[in-house]
């Protein structure tokens, strides 16, 4: 039989996704864990019944989530073929007042509009709206005298009801002055003053004019690979999913080329796995295809039990058929006609949204018997994890996918060789695999032009703690911390000088404030004491103390240590007890000299990742904040008991401010 | 009630037999089964009966030590039933930076209760997981599967008044 090409084979995968088009007026609502705790379900409810009261035929879809965290509920509305208008902090009674003032008399909300990243540099089609924001965290209200100057300047003009001045939530862009921008051409003004006013009115709105000295032009930082479509497309419906380009890359692999070629393009692209040991995964894919075996497994890595990363629940929920694209073609890669998706029992949205996707594939003949008409068999199917942070790691994984506890077994024999059933196995991580249909489609040269030269591509964080916006951001690989946490999230929160920024969980470290300008790569990062890990970014700041910081990542490593070996087992416990006695200004000198130790022990002698590595949050304090121990060492509890008082207070204060 | 002992052994219920022998069966033929089996037994009860584990062994032929092996090596299993009300305060890393420490501390003194236990009358159960993904709104944390983020102490109190009070209504 021979095998259709692949735009044969394309055109009639569309062409099955096409008999449920998609509607160019739509609402969409994020619905993913995060919006969901923030009362995003019962929006879609008050949308539809605001809609069916207006005599308005427009769908209210769900969608995942776009990243904006910090300004959930989102609600996107998409009306007469305009750029999307996105709103953040949505509750019920805006929603209703969505479908009255925008979509029915078509008027902007204030106060809710989240303006979009890609700015453009020229001004095209009659300006409609002006979004105006000051970014500049000062107190006072000097975003509504803005408005009310640019309304007035229009008025003279005569123009003011042909354009709407709009307060927005949000620019994306941070410290910047005044901002302003055009609708809908997303021409952007920054550190726009009063003076200012006159001329961008005169040049911007009367003759389609750029104001060149105001003008932004900073491209957006981010780059969307693997969040391409996290919070644009319906991700309970596979139709919505293949029009956005889903499965293509599949098509690729199987009909233009054979599984050499697969692993070509994965090497040419350099694909690291992205769940924090950096393993190139072209190699992975061809250590696990050359074995001789009759039976091989591939598997999907979704235990995220990192504390304070979410990236992976994110691309789970907001886009799981690529997660599910990028398992087909790995077990097409190296020859297994069986995958499985390991996830957290935690995630249960996700665990059933991939359940739904697995489904939806089956029907598409995505799955099963034959795929795409290659002669090839494969499918897949879930398996819950239990709460146990040490299953990420892989002899670990496997053995609880066995059904057995999670310890690890000594490597070698790695699992690419031995793996699940003692058969050859290959596991990546739920990014990894994101990022694999989109190599397949775009070719591995297009993913290696993002990122520096050992480390391509982009790479998804989690940004959180004590930063102004907390978000998921998708970056090429050598942005530094600095433009991460100042330029995309905003700097810190409530302006409290940020201490450190804590990368790769409890296996990680702290980098500190005056290292941020560091470009972040795998290597980079392991030398300043940290990992990437699997992609958490941590901010904190002045009240927080780095000793029960550390103390804090031993306290779950302690817990999470499986007990096998005796450096993980023994050295954690021996090391959190003198950490707590420090903690408590009953600390000597000596004892740091003897946490070295224990680290040292733990690092070389620990069996797997989690034994060795759980001194890293340790060491990188004991590194950068070497004071902070010695200052309760030498203060004794009298010291301990005042400083903690005083970083409780700071907290208080916080809290009712 | 200290949340550490284990109910008395109780007759298998028909119900609670014909629930595990339908999800055996499903499993049956599926590798490395044991742990899927107690999800789904974990989620007809709430925790994990030892007299369903006991079935567990005999239908299975998995020796007894071996369920509960796997049982207690993973925190996801319990094997005590929990409240009728179960809080459970996310203690992940973005959260602890933003005060879960407080957050529990004010559970534990409205409910009288410590983390990981059950109050007497068996209206609540307190714990604290680590991470629940929610990190873009910390402090977060469940209250019978429903997520409240950027808490803060002074919400606990509500909080709880309010189960106690809907609960009141229902007993009149």
């Amino acid at each position: 039989m021979k095998t259709k090409s692949f735009e044969e084979t394309l055109a009639l995968l569309k062409k099955g996704a096409e008999s449920k088009p998609g509607s160019p007026q739509r609402i969409r609502v994020g619905l993913d864990s995060g919006g969901i705790a923030a009362g995003a379900e019962s929006l879609i409810d008050v949308l539809r019944s605001a809609c069916d009261e207006a005599g308005l035929n427009i769908p209210v879809e769900r969608t995942g989530s776009y990243g904006y965290a910090f300004i959930d509920p989102l609600v996107e509305v998409c009306a007469d073929n305009k750029p999307a208008t996105l709103y953040g902090q949505v509750d019920e009674q805006l929603a209703a007042r969505i479908v009255k003032d925008h979509l029915q008399e078509n008027r902007l909300l204030e106060d809710h509009i989240v303006a979009s990243r890609s700015r453009a540099t020229s001004c095209y089609g009659p300006p409609e709206a002006i979004l105006v924001l000051d970014t500049s965290q000062e107190d006072g209200d000097k975003t509504r005298f803005f408005q009310s100057s640019i309304v007035d300047e229009l008025r003279s003009r005569g123009w003011e009801g042909k354009v709407q001045v709009v307060r927005a939530l949000d620019m994306g862009l941070y410290d910047k002055g005044m901002v302003m921008q055009l609708l809908p051409s997303r021409v952007t003004y920054t550190h726009v003053l009063s003076r200012d006013i006159a001329r961008i009115v005169e040049d911007s709105i009367g003759n389609g004019k750029v104001v060149k000295d105001l003008l932004c032009e900073e491209p957006d930082r981010q780059v969307r690979i693997v969040l391409r479509n996290c919070g644009l497309i319906d991700p309970e419906s596979i139709e919505d999913a293949i029009r956005a380009g889903a499965y293509e890359g599949l098509v690729r692999a199987v009909t233009d080329g054979n599984p050499d070629d697969v692993i070509a393009t994965m090497k040419t692209s350099g694909l690291r796995g992205r769940g924090g040991a950096g393993f190139p995964t072209g190699l992975k894919w061809e250590l696990t295809r050359k074995p001789q075996a009759d039976v091989k497994y591939v598997i999907c890595n979704a235990d995220e039990g990192d504390p304070g990363a979410f990236m992976d629940r994110s691309i789970l929920e907001g886009d799981p058929h690529a997660v599910l694209e990028g398992l087909i073609i790995a077990g097409y890669a190296v020859g297994a006609n069986k995958g499985y998706f390991y996830i957290r029992a935690e995630y249960p949205l996700a665990v059933k949204r991939i359940e739904l996707a697995l489904t939806e594939a089956r029907e598409k003949g995505l799955l099963g018997k034959n795929i795409l008409g290659s002669g090839w068999d494969f499918d897949a199917e879930i398996r819950l994890g239990a709460g146990a942070f040490v299953c990420g790691e892989e002899t670990a994984l496997i053995a609880s996918i066995e059904g057995k506890r999670g310890s690890p077994e000594p490597r070698p024999p790695y699992p690419s060789v031995e793996g699940l059933w003692k058969k050859p196995t290959c596991i990546n991580n739920v990014e990894t695999l994101a990022a694999v249909p989109w190599i397949l489609a775009k070719g591995g040269e297009a993913y290696a032009r993002y990122g520096t030269e050992k480390s391509n591509g982009t790479k998804v964080f989690a940004v959180t703690g004590k930063v102004r916006n907390p978000q998921l951001v998708e970056v090429p690989m050598g942005t530094t911390v600095q433009d991460i946490i100042f330029e995309i999230c905003g700097g810190a929160q409530d302006e409290i000088p940020i201490k450190g920024v804590q990368t790769g969980g409890p296996s990680g470290g702290i980098i500190p404030e005056r290292l941020l300008d560091t470009p972040v790569t795998y290597e980079n990062l392991l030398e300043l004491g940290s990992i990437m890990g699997s992609g958490g970014m941590l901010v904190m700041n002045e009240s927080d103390c780095m000793v029960d910081v550390s103390a804090f990542y031993l306290q779950f490593c302690v817990d999470e240590s499986c007990g096998k070996c005796a450096p993980c087992r023994i050295g954690g416990y021996q090391m959190l007890q003198l950490l707590t006695k420090i903690g408590k200004g009953r600390g000597r000198t000596e004892d740091l000299t003897q946490i070295h130790r224990i680290c040292k022990s733990m690092q070389t002698a620990s069996l797997c990742g989690l034994g060795q590595t759980a001194p890293n949050p340790v060491l990188s304090t004991l590194k950068y904040f070497e004071e902070e121990y010695k200052g309760y060492i030498e203060g004794g509890p009298a010291y301990s008991r005042k400083r903690k008082k005083g970083l409780e207070e700071g907290k208080n204060l916080k809290a009712l401010a | 009630m200290n949340a550490t002992s284990s109910p008395e052994l109780k007759e298998i219920e028909p119900e609670v037999r014909k629930g595990i022998d339908e999800c055996v069966d499903r499993w049956k033929d599926k590798e490395g089964n044991l742990i899927m089996i107690l999800h789904e037994i974990q989620n007809q009860h709430g925790y994990v009966p030892r007299e369903a584990s006991l079935l567990l062994a005999e239908k299975t032929g998995v020796p007894m030590a071996r369920i509960y092996e796997v049982i207690t090596f993973y925190h996801y299993f319990r094997l005590v039933p929990q409240g009728k009300h179960n809080v459970t305060v996310c203690n992940g890393t973005a959260c602890y930076l933003k005060g879960a420490g407080r957050l529990l501390n004010a559970f534990e003194r409205k409910l009288k209760i410590k983390d990981g236990e059950t109050s007497n009358d068996r209206l609540f159960h307190l714990e604290t997981v680590r991470c629940i993904g929610c990190c873009g709104m910390s402090p977060a944390l469940v209250i019978d599967k429903n997520t409240l983020g950027k808490m803060v102490p002074e919400n606990i109190e509500k909080i709880v008044d309010d189960i106690l009070k809907t609960e009141q209504t229902n007993e009149n």
